[in-house]
């Protein structure tokens, strides 16, 4: 397509214009964020979970919903704990890695974060109530002491929204000169394009959550462990994930209204679309090689359907925007596709399963459904990441849309930072060895029967082990 | 009081309480390092366990509240700060990082083996996380971060102010926990184990007191404009760390651990608090000033509110977890 000198030209200019330290303070940020994410989403969606259950017992007077309650409430101590640090590695690497844009741009987008430190705030202290509050406060206040987080995994959850959507459609400020006036944080806060993007976020926690813990019960359903303390742990997570399942087709969908005018780069490339074709195709799979669109199976009609709401108004192409404005367009659109396509199947599944139910079937006297619902949790991790990338490649390269490119906001670093990467893996992947070990083996204690875990240290059980 | 001085200061009160309340959690670590073999030291790793187990998180959220202030009220001295720093900071985050996930895995391992290597890990990185920040703090209040963020990787932290104000962090730090900790145990009923910390607290006190004004020696030629701070304006908050240290002390020797913790708080508190009026009216000491590095104006009100709001939200829900933890019931073991 271009001519080959152009190619040159253009290939020159990217090594030159790239500083060592983007790519792979990219990857630490995308590595930092995913890894954070999954926790986030716990945060943010598992105490109304833990409220749900915990309020069921106390109603019932149930012993079953009690006890899932406080294993619950002591799961969640050791995935806040780590998503607690992992957050704060965010907060250090905006400024240790993007200085450019938090000098810049810090003041502007920065009073959401205050208010998500406020609600992270209010977590951290109702989390430490609620952990050490059993047995020691009278149960109706102490079931009233994780509420505050369900509330505060909110406005937290907002607040960072509100900075995301900021970044992909910036307000509140103007340049002039080159200088950033008329700062108006309270319209970073409260923008249109946040409440939708919030929502997105939010449902999508409450699947993550939700799919992954009620997973957990439906592995034990399949090793014969059927009484009612795992048909209880699966529903009460499988409602919150139904409802959550069933309603994000539609919050998505909003989310993508206008898209074309705020980000048409972005729009294109979740949609494959290289020339403007009217009415546009859906394109499932494929990919970009040389500008030309390949494998992928294209149903006529459907793209401008579902991404203009038109029967012909075409997606704008590549071919419109500079090349130099262009996103990794195949990263983008596979890691849409697979949000899209994951979360539709999440959305059937659920529907298909309360179908049956209401017309007396139960899908958990069904071995393939439980093993569906087993990997359901996995899945909505793999929805929620690929949306994240989907979202945020698609912004590039772009940090702050049409305002600030990325390379303009890295900090100032040697391909030595690929070093700092390759810690970090290590830290990430022994935290998360260290989380699996022992959750699993708090899991097989409760199995053993013991009701309490006590601290391994306590000096009667060194005793025990020094026997 | 100005704007810009009334966000500086809300930002500096964060940065104090972080020092007391987050300090004397990574200084617990100090004592469960220290408290010897797994059967020796159960007593003490339990009370640790249980003292710091439900605030930790709490406590943490100060350092957050410190770096959204600063990034969102003074923008451009944070990014200066966080190029120039790069190296102690990353340390401390590692620091940051292994402490809260060791420590919450230690609490649920399953078998000694595993408490152990968490235990270890916990307790070190609760040591290296005061030291780092602390280096960073003498970084900046010896004037060796330059406001383009250009500042030296090595020598902005490897310098006499910030090797003694990391040295001194760990103390402060660990002198708070040997009190915090004391009381406790007097509370629950461990006397023996009282009389050991009470030991400790003492000589760890005794060195951190030393340590703080045998600094002042070392600043007064590397980090001449706070020492002049120090010296002046900040002298009356000097005394009153000497004066409050030695009280402190004296309560301890004479086992009156509740009253004691009021002192050691007053102490610490003093110690940072000398350092901020110092170093004023820089915030990036002999680059910029808290006015000029101050962002929008609209940007500090919005501040402002947020502070106001956590006043009211925050600080009674804080209040009452830690009347919680000081009362009856939550004294007694768990389970």
């Amino acid at each position: 397509m271009l001519a080959p000198d152009v190619v040159t030209a253009l290939a020159h200019l990217a090594t030159e214009a790239e500083p060592a330290g983007l790519l792979p303070a990219r990857q630490q940020m995308a590595l930092s964020l995913g890894w954070h994410i999954v926790l986030a989403c716990f945060g943010v969606a598992f105490p109304a979970m833990i409220f749900t259950m915990h309020l069921i017992g106390i109603r019932r007077k149930d012993p079953v919903a009690l006890e899932l309650a406080k294993r619950w409430a002591k799961v969640s101590a050791v995935l806040f704990a780590i998503g607690a640090v992992s957050g704060t590695v965010l907060s250090f690497e905006m400024g240790l890695l993007w200085p450019g844009l938090m000098g810049t741009y810090g003041d502007v987008l920065g009073l959401p974060f205050a208010f998500e430190g406020l609600a992270f705030f209010l977590e951290a202290i109702f989390l430490g109530i609620y952990l050490y509050g059993w047995g020691r406060m009278p149960p109706k206040r102490h079931v009233l002491m994780v509420l505050p987080m369900a509330i505060t995994g909110v406005v937290g959850a907002y607040c960072v929204l509100a900075v995301n959507a900021w970044m992909n459609a910036p307000t509140g400020f103007r340049l002039v000169d080159g200088e950033v006036t008329d700062v108006q944080p309270w319209a970073v806060l409260f923008n249109l394009q946040t409440f939708v993007q919030f929502a997105h976020m939010w449902v999508g926690a409450y699947m993550l959550a939700g799919f992954t813990i009620a997973g957990v019960y439906a592995v034990g359903m399949l090793r014969g462990r059927r009484d009612a303390h795992h048909r209880l742990g699966f529903l009460v997570p499988f409602v919150f994930a139904s409802i959550a399942a069933v309603t994000q087709p539609f919050v998505g969908h909003v989310l993508g209204f206008g898209l074309d005018e705020r980000q048409p780069a972005k729009l294109a490339a979740f949609e494959l679309a290289e020339t403007t074709e009217s009415p546009s195709p859906l394109r499932l799979g494929g990919v970009l090689v040389d500008g030309e669109v390949k494998w992928s199976i294209d149903i006529p009609r459907l793209g401008s359907l579902i991404a203009m709401n038109s029967p012909d108004k075409p997606v704008p192409g590549l071919d419109t925007i500079p090349e130099a404005d262009h996103p990794p367009v195949n990263l983008t659109h596979l890691a849409f596709q697979t949000m899209v396509g994951i979360g539709t199947l999440l959305a059937a599944a659920v529907v298909w399963f309360w179908f049956q139910r209401r017309r007396g079937r139960d899908l958990l006297e069904r071995r393939w459904f439980l093993r569906f619902a087993a990997a359901a949790g996995p899945l909505a991790v793999i929805a929620l990441e690929a949306g994240w990338i989907a979202t945020e490649v698609g912004r590039q390269p772009w940090i702050v849309y049409g305002v600030m490119r990325t390379p303009e906001a890295v900090g100032d670093y040697t391909a030595s930072l690929w070093w700092l990467l390759g810690i970090s893996v290590v830290i990430y992947t022994a935290m998360t060895v260290g989380a699996v070990v022992v959750l699993r083996s708090m899991a097989r204690r409760w199995r053993a029967g013991e009701a309490d875990l006590p601290s391994p240290y306590a000096p009667e059980h060194a005793s025990e082990a020094n026997r | 009081m100005s704007l810009e001085l009334a966000v500086a200061a809300a930002l500096f009160v964060g940065v104090i309480a972080y020092a007391v309340l987050g300090g004397a959690d990574f200084g617990s670590g100090f004592f469960d390092l220290t408290a010897g073999s797994s059967r020796r030291g159960a007593e003490l790793r339990t009370l640790v366990d249980h003292s710091i187990g439900p605030v930790w998180e709490a406590n943490h959220v100060w350092l957050i509240y410190v770096l959204v202030i600063w990034w969102t009220g003074f923008p451009e001295s944070f990014a200066a700060a966080m190029s120039t720093l790069v190296l102690p900071l990353l340390l401390a985050l590692l620091g940051i990082v292994l402490r809260g996930a060791s420590f919450a895995f230690r609490k649920y391992a399953a078998t000694l083996a595993q408490a152990r290597l968490f235990g270890i890990v916990f307790a070190t990185s609760s040591i290296i996380t005061p030291f780092f920040l602390g280096t960073v703090a003498g970084g900046i209040a010896s004037g060796r971060v330059p406001l383009d963020g250009a500042g030296d990787r090595w020598s902005s932290w490897l310098n006499p102010t910030s090797l003694f104000g990391g040295v001194i962090a760990v103390g402060t730090c660990a002198f708070l926990a040997g009190v915090f900790l004391v009381a406790d145990a007097r509370r629950s009923g461990q006397e023996r184990l009282a009389e050991e910390l009470r030991v400790r607290a003492l000589v760890v006190g005794a060195v951190t007191g030393v340590l703080v004004f045998a600094a002042l020696v070392p600043i007064d030629r590397d980090a001449p404009t706070l020492a002049a701070g120090l010296e002046g304006r900040a002298a009356p908050l000097v005394a009153l760390a000497g004066l409050a240290g030695a009280v402190t002390m004296v309560l301890l020797w004479r086992r009156r651990y509740a009253v004691a913790r009021a002192g050691a708080i007053l102490a610490v508190a003093a110690v940072v608090s000398g350092w901020g009026v110092g170093q004023y009216p820089w915030l990036l000491v002999d680059e910029v000033t808290i006015t000029d590095a101050a962002g929008a104006t609209a940007t500090l009100q919005g501040l402002l509110v947020a502070v106001g709001l956590a006043v009211v939200v925050v600080v009674p829900p804080l209040a009452y977890l830690f009347r919680l933890t000081q009362s009856e019931e939550w004294s007694r073991p768990e389970h």
